[in-house]
C-alpha cells in the first residue's frame, strides 16, 4: 500500500476532526457503543444513536476502506486509522462496527461474487443489517469441522437443517453467515459456506442466559430452512477455507486496541486508602496492579508495533499470539476491578452498590468468556505453536 | 521489528552477520574459567572484536557529528545492541558508546564533549559510570564522599559493581557533595580517568564472566573543570543517564531473550523421546507458544523506548522502566525455560543455556533489577 505523504496525513487529519467535531453527537460522548452496536433495541430507541449511524453512514466512514459502491469512502488502511484515532480522541465510537464490519464484510470481499457484495456490503456499511456468526454445534466447539448441520442441493435452492449454539445476537439478528456440511465424507472438506436470512421458514433462536445475567448468546435451531442458490459463497466445500480467514478477521479485531483504559490507581486509592508516602495501602494488590498494568501499555505498544509493520494491512498467524496476550491482560484486570471493589464489587442489584460496582462485577463475569470464544486460549496456543513456532503434530 | 529505514536496515544486518562470525557464543566460553566465573587474566572482553566494532562506527552512533560520532540515534545503536546480546557478546558498548556518552551528551560542556567524545567515538577510550555502591541500584543512597580540597574535589569510598570497570579509560562517578545517603539533593558527577592516583581497581569474578570492577577511593583529586552538570544538582541527570542505561540494557537482554528462544525452539523440534519429537507435546507447544508472546510485549516495549530518547519524548522516564521491567521478567522466564527444556544437557557447562542463564541474571540487575523499575514504573503512575 502507497504510504500517505506527511503532509496529506496532517491534512486529512485536519479535515477528519472537523468533520467529526461537527457531526458526532455531543449526547454520545464517553457513551459505551458496543450497547448500540450489540443491541438492537438500544438502537432503536435512541435518536442521537442514530442520527450518527445515518451521518456516518452518508460519509462513508464507518468502513473507510471499502469501496464506495460498497458503502465505503474507499480511503486507504492510513486515512482510516486517522479517522479511528480522532474518534478515540473526542470520546467518539464507530456507530457502524459489527459482526458485519469485522468479520463478514472483510471475509465477503475476499470470497464473495459480486452479486453477493452488492447485495450485502452496502446494508453492513449502514449498519441496517446486523449478522450473527453460526459456526459452533453442541457437538462442535473448538473442534469447528465436526460439525453436522446438514445442506442438501434440492436443485433450486438449499435445504438446511441442524443446530448452532453460542450465537451471539441470533435473537437480534437479520441474517446469519453459517457452516454447513455438504459433504460427510470428508471432516474440513466437506464445509460450505452459506449466507441465511433470519426470517426464513424453520429458523428458531433461543436466547440463553450466561453467568454476567445477560443473554448474549443463543441456540438456533434449522428445522428444514430453504435457502437460495445464489447464497453459497465461494465454491461448494470451500467453507473451511473461508471459515479460517473469517476467523482470522474476528481475532485481529478481537485484539485491536481498545480506546485506552482508565487507569485503576485512582480507584484502587479511594478503596483501599494509601500510606504515608501516597501509594495504594496494600502491597501485595498494589503489586499485582502495577504489573497488569504495564503489561497493559506492553500489549497496546504491541498492537501499534504490528499494526505498523503489516504492509499488507490483512492479520497475520501472529494474531493468535496477540488474542491470548489480550484476554489474559483484560481479564486479569477485571478480577483486579472487582477485588479492589471488595465486597462492594461482589453486588448483583439494589441500591447497597453502585452501578459502576454492579457494571464491574458483571464485567468481571463477562470477561470470562475472552478466553472460550473466537477459538479459546489452548486452541489459539495449539495455533500459535503450529503454524507460527512451525512446532511438529 | 520496528519499521526501520535503509540504513538502520543496512546496520542490522551487517551487525547480525559480524555478531555471528566474529563473536559468537564460543568466543564468549574463551573468557570463561570451567563452569563459571571469568577466567584469571581474562579482560572480560576481546581487544581485537571492540577494534573491529570502533572501526565500523559503532561507538560513535550516538556521538554528535561535530565530535566524530555519526549522530544516528538510540534506536540504530540499540539495533546493534540487540544482535549483541543474541550471542552474548561481551563487550564495553553500551558502558561507553551508550551511557557515557549519553552523559556527555546529556550535560557535557563544550570542552568535556571536545575532550572526551570523539575518543569514545572511535573507540580509543573506553567510558563508564560507577554509580551502584551495593548489591542494589538505589542512586540515592551514594554515600561516595566527594570534598572541597585545594581548588578541586576529593573523593572517598568506594563503587561496586562499576561495569566494564577494569577496561575503562574514563569513569563518571556519583558523589555525595552534601546531605546524606537517601536525600536527593547533594549529588554530583564527575569526569575521572581511571588512571588518577588514589584509586584502586579489582575485578569481580562474576557468573557471566564480564568482569565488572570494585572501585576504592582514596582522597582521589579531581579538577574543578572535570565536574559534569550542576554541583549537588545531578539526581534528574543521574536519572536520565540510567534510563538511558537501562534501555540499553533491556535491548540487549531482547537479542538474549529472542536467541534464547529459537536455541530452545531447535531442540524441541529436533529432540525424540517416547518415539515422538519433543515439540509435539502439547505442553510444551503451549509454553512456547506463551513465551512468544512474552517475547512480543518485550520487543514493543524496548523498540518503543530506544524511539522515545530519540523523539525526546517526556514519558521516556516511565517508558524506560517499563522496557527494563519487561525484559527483565521476560528474559528471566525464558533463560530459566531454556534449562529446563533442555534437560540434562541444559546443566551442562558445554551447552550454552548456562551461559544465557548466567548473562540474563547479572542484566536483570545492571541499572536497575526488574523489581526496581516496576516500583518506580508505579510511583511514575500515581500507583
Ligand atoms: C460469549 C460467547 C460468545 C460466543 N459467540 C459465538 C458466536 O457468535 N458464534 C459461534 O459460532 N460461536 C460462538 N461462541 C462459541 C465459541 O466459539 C466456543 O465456545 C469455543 O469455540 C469453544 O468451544 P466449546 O464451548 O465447545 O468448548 P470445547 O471445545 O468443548 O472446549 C472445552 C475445553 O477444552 C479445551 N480444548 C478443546 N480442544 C482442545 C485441544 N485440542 N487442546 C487443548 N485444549 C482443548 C478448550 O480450550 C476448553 O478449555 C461463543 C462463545 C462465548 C463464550
Amino acid at each position: 500500500m502507497a504510504e500517505m505523504e506527511p503532509i496529506d496525513r496532517e491534512e486529512f487529519r485536519q479535515e477528519a476532526r472537523a468533520w467529526l467535531k461537527a457531526n458526532f453527537p455531543p449526547a454520545l460522548t464517553n457513551v459505551p457503543g458496543l450497547l448500540f452496536q450489540g443491541d438492537a433495541h438500544a438502537a432503536a430507541a435512541n435518536a442521537d444513536y442514530q442520527l450518527w449511524r445515518e451521518r456516518m453512514t452518508d460519509k462513508g466512514w464507518g468502513v473507510p476502506t471499502w469501496a464506495p459502491r460498497y458503502g465505503g469512502a474507499g480511503l486507504t488502511e492510513a486515512h482510516g486509522k486517522i479517522i479511528g484515532e480522532e474518534l478515540a480522541a473526542i470520546g467518539g465510537f464507530n456507530p457502524i462496527r459489527s459482526y458485519g464490519t469485522m468479520m463478514l464484510g472483510p471475509t465477503l470481499l475476499e470470497y464473495g461474487d459480486e452479486a453477493q457484495k452488492l447485495e450485502h456490503l452496502p446494508f453492513i456499511a449502514s449498519h441496517e443489517r446486523r449478522w450473527c456468526q453460526g459456526f459452533s454445534e453442541p457437538g462442535a466447539g473448538s473442534d469447528l469441522a465436526a460439525l453436522q448441520t446438514k445442506c442438501i442441493d434440492m436443485g433450486d435452492h438449499w435445504l438446511v437443517s441442524g443446530q448452532k449454539i453460542w450465537t451471539s445476537g441470533a435473537d437480534q439478528a437479520d441474517w446469519c453467515f453459517v457452516l454447513v456440511r455438504t459433504d460427510t465424507e470428508r471432516k474440513q472438506g466437506g464445509i460450505s459456506f452459506l449466507l441465511v436470512d433470519m426470517q426464513s421458514e424453520g429458523i428458531e433462536a433461543r436466547p440463553i442466559v450466561l453467568i454476567s445475567g445477560s443473554t448474549h448468546f443463543c441456540e438456533v435451531f434449522f428445522n428444514d430452512v430453504k435457502v437460495p442458490k445464489g447464497n453459497l459463497v465461494g465454491e461448494v466445500n470451500q467453507g473451511w477455507t473461508i471459515a479460517k480467514r473469517l476467523l482470522q478477521f474476528e481475532r485481529n479485531s478481537l485484539s485491536e486496541v481498545k480506546a485506552d483504559i482508565t487507569p485503576l490507581a485512582p480507584l484502587a486509592h479511594d478503596y483501599l486508602g494509601t500510606d504515608a508516602l501516597g501509594r495504594i495501602d496494600s502491597p501485595d494488590l498494589r503489586a499485582r496492579l502495577v504489573r497488569n498494568a504495564m503489561r497493559h501499555e506492553a500489549y497496546m505498544a504491541t498492537v501499534r508495533r504490528l499494526a505498523a509493520e503489516a504492509k499488507n494491512g490483512g492479520p497475520s498467524h501472529g494474531v493468535s499470539a496477540l488474542k491470548n496476550l489480550w484476554s489474559g491482560i483484560i481479564q486479569e484486570r477485571a478480577e483486579l476491578l472487582v477485588e479492589i471493589m471488595g465486597a462492594d464489587g461482589l453486588g448483583w442489584a439494589g441500591d447497597p452498590y453502585s452501578a459502576a460496582e454492579k457494571e464491574a462485577t458483571r464485567a468481571w463475569l463477562h470477561s470470562k468468556a475472552f478466553s472460550i470464544y473466537g477459538g479459546s486460549y489452548e486452541v489459539q496456543n495449539n495455533i500459535t505453536a503450529k503454524r507460527t513456532l512451525g512446532l511438529p503434530g | 521489528m520496528a519499521v526501520l529505514n535503509e540504513e538502520q536496515t543496512m546496520l542490522k544486518d551487517m551487525a547480525s552477520e559480524w555478531v555471528r562470525d566474529r563473536l559468537p557464543v564460543t568466543a564468549l566460553r574463551g573468557l570463561y574459567d570451567h563452569g563459571g566465573g571469568g577466567g584469571s587474566g581474562s579482560d572480560g572482553y576481546d581487544a581485537d572484536a571492540w577494534a573491529e566494532m570502533a572501526q565500523m562506527g559503532w561507538c560513535g552512533i550516538i556521538v554528535p557529528e561535530a565530535h566524530g560520532g555519526a549522530d544516528f540515534g538510540y534506536l540504530s545503536l540499540g539495533l546493534v545492541i540487540e544482535e549483541l546480546g543474541r550471542t552474548l557478546a561481551a563487550s564495553p558498548l553500551i558502558s561507553s558508546a551508550l551511557v557515557a556518552a549519553s552523559a556527555l551528551r546529556l550535560a557535557g560542556t563544550q570542552n568535556q564533549q571536545a575532550r572526551w567524545l570523539p575518543g569514545i567515538a572511535d573507540g580509543s577510550l573506553i567510558g563508564t559510570l560507577a554509580l551502584d555502591e551495593g548489591p542494589h541500584h538505589a542512586p540515592e543512597r551514594t554515600a561516595l564522599a566527594a570534598t572541597a580540597s585545594g581548588d578541586g574535589w576529593a573523593l572517598s569510598g568506594t563503587k561496586r559493581p562499576v561495569q566494564d570497570g577494569m577496561i575503562a579509560n574514563l569513569a563518571i562517578v556519583a558523589t555525595r557533595t552534601s546531605g546524606a545517603p537517601g536525600d536527593r539533593d547533594g549529588l554530583t558527577l564527575f569526569l575521572m580517568p581511571t588512571d588518577s592516583a588514589g584509586l584502586e581497581r579489582q575485578a569481580l569474578d562474576q557468573i557471566d564472566a564480564r568482569r565488572p570492577a570494585l572501585y576504592r577511593f582514596d582522597s582521589v583529586n579531581i579538577a574543578v573543570n572535570d565536574v559534569l552538570g550542576e554541583v549537588g544538582k545531578a539526581a534528574d541527570l543521574i536519572d536520565a543517564i540510567r534510563d538511558r542505561a537501562a534501555i540499553g540494557m533491556a535491548a540487549e537482554m531482547l537479542g538474549s531473550a529472542t536467541q534464547a528462544f529459537d536455541i530452545t525452539l531447535d531442540y524441541l523440534k529436533t529432540r525424540v523421546q517416547f518415539g515422538a519429537i519433543i515439540g509435539s507435546f502439547q505442553a510444551l507447544q503451549h509454553r512456547a507458544a506463551e513465551l512468544f508472546g512474552e517475547l512480543q510485549l518485550t520487543r514493543s516495549a524496548v523498540e518503543t523506548a530506544l524511539a522515545a530518547i530519540d523523539a525526546d519524548d517526556p514519558a521516556l522516564p516511565a517508558l524506560a522502566s517499563l522496557a527494563k521491567a519487561t525484559a527483565g521478567e521476560t528474559l528471566h522466564r525464558i533463560s530459566s525455560q531454556m534449562v529446563q527444556l533442555h534437560g540434562g544437557i541444559g546443566m551442562t557447562h558445554e551447552h550454552d543455556a548456562g551461559l544465557y542463564l548466567k548473562r540474563a541474571r547479572v542484566a536483570e540487575q545492571c541499572h536497575g533489577s526488574t523489581a526496581w523499575h516496576r516500583e518506580r514504573w508505579a510511583r511514575l503512575n500515581g500507583y
